[in-house]
Order: C-alpha cells, then structure tokens, then sequence
C-alpha cells in the first residue's frame, strides 16, 4: 500500500519549508492568490497540541514528524509500538448485488483476484490504464459479514483520490456503485507490540492473520480493523467514524508503549519495507511487471486477462519487461535520493533511483529505482551519480529489513 | 563568542590567526533534525565565499553547506564520518565541519556577529 508524502527537497540548512515565495508583501500577496486552503483530517488539532511540524500533503496539512524526530519516531516502530494519522487517504465502498458482482466491476479495473477474495479479507492491487501503467495503488477489503456480502472496501492514495473515484465510477456497470466514506478516518498502529496494545481496546483482534479484516470495537466505538500496513511490521488499520478518531487516537497515546509517527518516518520504514510510494516508484508509465508487483496479479487473472493493459502484462511476462524495479545498497555512506542517475560501470545510465535515504534501523542509505532487465540481478555493481561523482553501489533484495507480519502458529514445524 | 561570525545561510566561523572553523548553526541543526551523513571536501580544496564546501544530510533531506570565507580547505573533522549526530549534539563545538585557511580577512568582518544572527533568525519566524 502507497501514499505519496513529502518530496525530499534539497534547501539551504536551516530554510523552513514555505518561505520559497520569499519574504514580507509579495509572500503574502503570492500565498493569497495561488494557495487554496489546506484541508485537515479529525486528528489535526491533536498533532498540533503535540508539538508536530506541520507540512502541506497532497492537499493537506499533516505532521511530517512530532518533537521527537524521525530517527526515533522510526526506532520506536520497529521497537515498540507507533501510530499514524492516514485519514487524508481516499476510503470508499463499492455496494452491488452480491460479491461476484461487485468483484467483477472491480476486476474490471484492477489486476488481481478480486472474485476469489475471501470474507474478512485484503489484498493489494493497482488501478491500471489502457497502456498497462498504473494509476494508484490501492487495498481491497471484503467484508467477513455475510450482510455485507456485496460490499467491497476501498483504501486509495490521498493525492490520487479525487481522480480515482472518478475513474471507477466512470467505468462501473448498472447494479454498482462506488459510496465515497469522507466521513471516515483511518488510524494505522505499528510495531511489535501493536498486537498487546489493540487487545487491550477490543475483541478478537491479537489472533488476525495477517491481511484479514474485521468489524470490532475500540473502546465500545465501533471499528474496522485491518491487519496490514505500509513499515513491514506486525499491525493494523483502523477505520472509524471522524467523530470518533480523537478519542481513539487519545486511548491509542495513552498506551506506555506507543508513540505518534509523522509522514517522514512513515517513508523511512516504507522504504526499508521495499514497499512502493506512488508517484515515485510507481506511475503512470509502469506497469506491474517492471514494478516487480507481479506477485499481486494472482495466476487466473493473468491466464484470463480482462483488465486494462492485460496484454502489456502477459507481453511482459513472457518476454521480460525493458526495465525493473530494484532495491539498491550504496557501497558508502552517502544516500543516493530521488532522482539521481544509475549508471552502468563503463558510465552508461541504465536506469534512475525513484526512491532514496537513510535507513535508521538498517543504520545506512539505501534506494529503489528502475534499471534495465539485463541488469536487474540482485548483486550487480552499478554507479550512482551523486553530487557529479559516480558512488558504487549494489542490486540489493528487498525488503531491505526483514518483514515481521504476523503468522498465526499452525502447530506444525 | 566575540570571534564567531554568522551567514545567511545559517553557517558559523570562528576565526583563530587566519584559520577558520565553519560549521552549522544550532538553529540549522534544529531544522536539520537528525544529521545521518557528513559530506566533507578534500583537504587542498579551494572554496570561494559563497560556494559548496560540504553536504549535511538528514533522513529526509540532503542541504548544502556554504564557504563563508573563501580560502583552502587545510582541515576537515573525520569524526563526523563514524558519528555525524555530533552535528546535532554539539554544533558549534565537536561537530565542526571543515577548517579553512583564510586570505582576506575582511570578508570574515562583515559577517553578521552573534547578536545581529539571533536578530535575523526572529525575521524568518
């Protein structure tokens, strides 16, 4: 699962964000005339009484970290427990007749097995267009409630959301439609000890296989609770009623072991978990293939096709794409960001790096970019062009820090 | 510190005979957050007033580090390599950046002294 945050911006030490248009009248003048006004999710207030710097995000303003910093607030994930403000991201239901309608409407649209989704349920997917690149990325719940059957769930990227819902309900057939859930927050708790803290709220929810889904409740307020995430670690995904997010949010703080997390570690972890950012490493010019998200297009979808740019994936599949997307670990310590030049040994570009910084559990730089196939093994020696200088670097696997999601004990060895 | 000069930039010189320390500024190394990577230049390097002299980095962000005189590179702080949060802990101490040997004085004098830094950084707020 993507969103897209904070661009990285390279700014004289010190400048804070906002002061581009310069200073004094014209500033003002500039920001009257241009800038509509941010929007706020339920939790605003509380990140402001908690001391967050604050950031303009895909239309919002959201805390990029609180005092502590995104070192710690990344440490402290991975150590205990963090929680997340992702109510800025796009909720929606799709409501047809039964599921294999509502699924089938989907997999109009999207390359996974959205038919074969059990209740109670997540998967991952992409939104495609005609040429096969990817609109967003997106989480697909089905309901575990045979009263819901029909009803699929809907977690898009907040900077796409507007444009997503009007894709889908562009292209829905008569009997579906899509029911935008503005009214909705999202909370995401994770970390090892996200599983004891949401136990101590509510019911059922510490055995939640991963990827599952369920209705629960937080404190009595009732609650849809996922267990997934965008760190790589143990947790969930709480959806609840805008009323209700301070009060959960609150109970959440409260706990010894959790801490807020803004959007700068949230891609520190995300980028140590080898997991996509849209708009960075995934557009509109890749297709899953080249993204390495084949695993999400289950086998009958690309056997049978029937979504855009099918026959993009099945080419590629049988006859490799042009370029892959790869994780990458600089030799030194410098960090390759956004943008720098991957070049072969000989000084050839081969590719470009999409995503990149420092990892604070891994305690060095790393990255994701796209290069082409042929140099794509894990292990090959690439340049990095930082700075007008070529740094050596390596393929790597990803994830860069080993995933912990949950797997319930089966009792076998 | 009656010999530490100021920039715009939000770096600081501190000039003994005519070898200058330059670091950044605690206000810098506030908005900074964690500094994770120190780029530092070559000793020998020539900078001139206003040009590159290094590369801070934090998680999110890499900023350029200004020369506030111009001169030689004739020390660089190799700490900052093994512990570049020493940038943060103690910037205007052991988290110095790079030492320059200066030619021309004068550019040093009309730096900003202390109090005239504290008084542009309430203009930026």
């Amino acid at each position: 699962m993507a969103e897209t945050t904070v661009e990285s911006t390279v700014q004289t030490a010190g400048q804070s964000a906002g002061q581009a248009a310069g200073e004094g009248p014209a500033r003002e003048a500039a920001v009257a005339a241009e800038v509509p006004a941010l929007k706020s999710t339920p939790l605003h207030g509380a990140h402001v009484a908690l001391g967050a710097r604050m950031v303009p995000f895909a239309g919002y303003e959201m805390p990029v970290q609180y005092p502590t910093g995104i070192l710690a607030e990344h440490l402290h994930t991975r150590a205990s427990a963090g929680i997340f403000d992702v109510s800025h991201m796009g909720q929606a239901f799709l409501m047809g007749s039964d599921h294999a309608t509502t699924a089938r409407a989907l997999e109009s649209l999207v390359p996974a097995d959205i038919l074969n989704l059990a209740p109670g349920r997540q998967r991952y997917t992409q939104l495609l267009n005609e040429e096969g690149g990817i609109l967003d990325d997106l989480m697909v719940t089905r309901p575990s409630e045979e009263a819901e059957d029909g009803v699929l769930m809907l977690i898009v990227n907040a900077a796409c959301k507007d444009r997503d819902f009007a894709h889908i309900e562009a292209r829905l057939p008569q009997g579906v439609r899509l029911m935008r859930a503005d009214h909705r927050a999202l909370v995401a708790l994770q970390g090892p000890k996200s599983a004891e803290v949401l136990a101590r709220h509510g019911e059922g929810v510490a055995e939640m296989p991963f990827m599952s889904a369920r209705t629960t409740h937080f404190d009595g307020l009732a609650c849809h609770v996922s267990r997934s995430g965008y760190t790589g670690e143990d947790g969930y995904e709480i959806s609840i009623k805008s009323a209700h997010a301070v009060a959960i949010w609150s109970a959440l703080l409260r706990d010894g072991a959790v801490k807020p997390i803004g959007l700068g570690a949230r891609d520190s972890l995300r980028l140590e978990a080898g997991l996509c950012l849209y708009g960075h490493d995934i557009d509109a010019t890749t297709s899953p293939v080249e993204a390495a998200l084949t695993w999400s297009v289950q086998k009958r979808r690309r056997e049978e096709g029937g979504f855009p740019g099918a026959q993009r994936l099945q080419r590629e599949l049988a006859e490799a794409p042009a370029r892959k997307r790869v994780g990458i670990l600089p030799d030194g310590k410098a960090p390759a960001r956004e943008g720098t030049e991957i070049q072969a040994k000989d000084g050839r570009k081969i590719g470009t790096v999409t995503s990149g910084g420092f990892g604070p559990t891994l305690g060095g730089p790393l990255a994701m970019g796209y290069v082409e196939t042929s140099f794509a093994a894990i292990g090959t020696e690439i340049d990095l062009l930082v700075r007008g200088k070529p740094l050596p670097a390596k393929v790597a696997s990803m994830p860069f820090v080993p995933n912990r999601y949950f797997r319930p004990p089966t009792g076998a060895t | 510190m009656s010999d530490t000069k100021f920039t715009k930039d939000h770096e600081y010189v501190r000039l003994e005979g005519d070898t200058a320390t330059v670091g950044i500024t605690d206000h810098a190394q506030s908005q900074l957050g964690d500094v994770v990577y120190v780029g530092l230049p070559e000793i020998g390097k020539a900078v001139s007033q206003g040009g590159e002299a290094a590369v801070v980095e934090s998680v999110k962000a890499a900023s350029d580090v200004f020369a506030p005189v111009s001169g030689e590179v004739v020390a660089v702080n190799a700490e900052l390599e093994g512990a570049p949060s020493t940038v943060n802990e103690d910037p205007l101490g052991k988290g110095w950046f790079l030492k320059i040997k200066v030619k021309d004085t004068s550019e040093f004098d009309k730096l900003m002294s202390e109090a005239e830094y504290q008084d542009y950084l309430k203009t930026l707020s």
